[in-house]
């Protein structure tokens, strides 16, 4: 690696993001989920947390002008509960990734900065953390604790923050040798002040790109642990609804309405956070991709002429 | 003698996690609220005399480990106890003898089940990588080789896409779409009551069984690896060497074989290590689709069965072999690399 970590200013930064599309478009698709889900009680037709009288006519009704995704098992309006199951993504994605972040940042940047005996083991214990699968000690914790929602940020926050530790370490590892890091030593900076004015700025452009990342991880081992069965029954998601469907018989009644549409939600949050990822990793962290075997390769590039002939 | 020291370091490595993971799932299901075995003593319609039985046939009635009888809620012990004849120490010795527990759901020992479950989840975690392997390196090396045209794009966007998909969703929509299209079984292993007259017609149906899962598999795998090969390919065809390559006169195609692949094929197994938390995941999702008799969908029922004996036993030997799998990657990571071992 021998690119160095470099602090980018606000505006260079905007002046970047809004070239890059990728990033562009995954802002964009985010910013659609999170209004239908902060205003789902008024964008929602039905409100799917009202009872409704279950008639064998009412379940699983092909989309029409009553229902435009149809009914579920339970006679309820998918596109509404659809809406409504947005908020549960977003609230474990940000919450939990948050959590993630800042266990990660902490134990990176000690481990880092501080060396030594500390950042022996507290690397050795990340690596055993990193070694354990994440989702089957998810589904252990969940299942033997109730699945609330608070729960479920808890377990996938506290458990998913080994890959940013080992992110953090080694870009503190790097900056650390930096020049202007020795000199604010010799001029008496305390460590704190070097962490909060120096390290911390450098770290923070990685540790916004992996939260970014992190997030959709969260989102997906959420709509799976609700998919396995493990899902605040209070509230609806889309890996609940998936779970209710499938068994419930939408397979064989080919209620396809009911399977395509949590799905395509739970693809359009997590390319959303996926796409702003890689963007933002492009805008922060640029780089040719131009090389030497590129179709028109650009070795030598000849300035234009200052003064066209006419 | 470094390579001795090497091996020695990585095998003492790997066994030290296996302790901590058979520590924390003894724990785990001690500590948390609603201890398994416990959660059937409060029935108020047992006799005193059943539940001191239930104890005994559990080892309940023996102190958890030196100076803590209990610890959910919390009870001090004695601390004189002999260790042998504590509940950790005791699990313990029964997992080196190969005892898992017994199954609250079948009332068979859990080891049995899991000891065929283990070779159904190999078989399609095993071709479902080897398939994603070949085709994400492939799509990764055309991408990074037609760098910044459409092609590149294109391959680009579809990984990212292949990645965002739950893997859970594209079984179900795979499964939808295959079973009703073209027929394929629905689920299970192999065809339910039918008489195989050869070893072909059974192989025959235990690939048509096969096709979806694996593809599910492929698919959501692929994308990441295609990623990792065009960034690293992509710093690769950057470097000098390259250059002087090109500048021998020899062909694209050789530079990318003999130059660039073969240093690239070292992250690659990096990731592929990394990568086999993740097959775990994975597999959990398309078993419980495809009702695959392996260990994710063994993980799957106990957890709806609330078998705990099963899930403790199921998670046990996933977290094992996710760590024998990394040491076999470290090994032949180092036997690709020699500079590994000088550290």
């Amino acid at each position: 690696m021998t690119d160095q970590p470099t602090l980018i200013t606000g505006r260079a930064f905007w002046r970047g993001f809004r070239r890059n599309r990728i990033a562009v478009a995954g802002l964009a698709m985010l910013l659609i989920a999170l209004a239908a889900a902060v205003f789902a009680p008024a964008v929602a037709p039905y409100d799917p947390y009202a009872p409704v009288a279950i008639t064998v006519e009412s379940i699983y009704q092909r989309p029409g002008p009553a229902h435009w995704l149809g009914t579920d098992d339970a006679g309820k309006d998918v596109l509404s509960n659809f809406i409504f199951g947005a908020r549960v993504s977003l609230t474990v994605g940000i919450f939990a990734s948050f959590i993630s972040v800042v266990i990660g940042g902490l134990i990176g940047i000690s481990a880092g900065y501080f060396g030594g005996r500390l950042e022996r083991w507290l690397m050795r214990f990340t690596d055993f953390m990193l070694v354990i699968p994440d989702l089957p000690l998810i589904v252990v914790i969940v299942a033997i604790t109730r699945p609330s929602l608070t729960n479920i940020i808890l377990v996938i926050g506290l458990l998913g923050w080994t890959t940013t530790a080992r992110l953090v370490r080694s870009q503190t590892l790097s900056i650390k040798e930096r020049k202007f890091v020795l000199r604010a030593r010799s001029i008496g900076a305390g460590h704190l002040h070097i962490l909060r004015r120096h390290i911390f700025p450098l770290v923070l452009p990685l540790l916004v790109v992996n939260s970014v990342l992190i997030i959709s991880l969260a989102i997906l081992n959420e709509s799976t642990l609700s998919f396995l069965g493990l899902s605040d029954p209070t509230r609806i998601s889309w890996g609940q609804m998936l779970n209710y469907a499938f068994e419930r018989g939408a397979m064989s009644s080919r209620a396809w309405w009911v399977l395509v549409t949590p799905g395509f939600g739970i693809v359009w949050l997590v390319l959303g956070f996926t796409l702003l990822g890689h963007g933002l990793e492009q805008v922060l962290n640029p780089r040719t991709e131009w090389h030497h075997l590129t179709d028109h390769p650009r070795m030598v590039s000849l300035p234009a002429p200052l003064n066209p002939q006419p | 003698m470094k390579s001795l020291r090497f091996l020695a370091a990585r095998l003492g490595w790997a066994f030290l996690t296996i302790l901590f993971v058979v520590t924390l799932n003894f724990f785990i299901f001690r500590v948390l609220p609603g201890d398994p075995a416990r959660a059937g003593l409060r029935d108020p319609r047992l006799t005193r005399e059943a539940v001191e039985a239930i104890r005994v046939r559990f080892g309940l009635d023996k102190p958890v480990i030196n100076c803590v009888q209990a610890l959910n809620p919390f009870e001090a012990g004695d601390c004189l106890v002999n260790p042998l004849d504590t509940q950790f120490f005791i699990y313990f010795g029964n997992l080196l003898r190969g005892e898992l527990g017994i199954s609250y759901h079948t009332n068979r020992p859990v080891a049995d089940h899991l000891g065929q479950m283990l070779w159904n989840t190999v078989l399609l975690i095993g071709a479902g990588q080897v398939l994603a392997i070949l085709l994400g390196v492939a799509l990764g090396v055309l991408a990074a080789w037609k760098s910044r045209t459409r092609i590149d794009v294109g391959a680009l966007l579809f990984s990212l896409l292949a990645w965002s998909l739950p893997t859970f969703w594209l079984g179900i929509i795979l499964l939808f779409w295959g079973s009703s299209r073209f027929g394929l079984p629905i689920g299970g292993k192999l065809t339910p009551g039918l008489p195989f007259v050869s070893q072909a017609a059974m192989l025959k149906d235990l690939g048509r069984h096969l096709l979806l899962p694996t593809l599910t598999y492929t698919i959501v795998f692929l994308g990441e690896y295609m990623l990792i090969m065009r960034s690293t390919l992509l710093d690769i065809l950057s470097e000098d060497f390259i250059l002087t390559a090109k500048a021998k006169g020899l062909r694209t195609f050789q530079i990318l074989k003999d130059h660039a692949l073969r240093n690239a094929m070292l992250p690659m197994v990096t990731l592929i290590a990394l990568n086999l938390g993740f097959t775990v995941a994975g597999a959990i999702q398309i078993e419980t689709v495809f009702s695959w008799p392996g260990l994710g969908g063994a993980v799957f029922n106990a957890v709806g069965q609330r078998d705990y004996p099963m899930l403790q036993g199921a998670f046990l030997l996933l977290a094992v072999s996710v760590i024998l799998a990394n040491l076999a990657a470290d090994l032949l990571y180092s036997l690709l690399d020699p500079r590994v071992r000088v550290d």
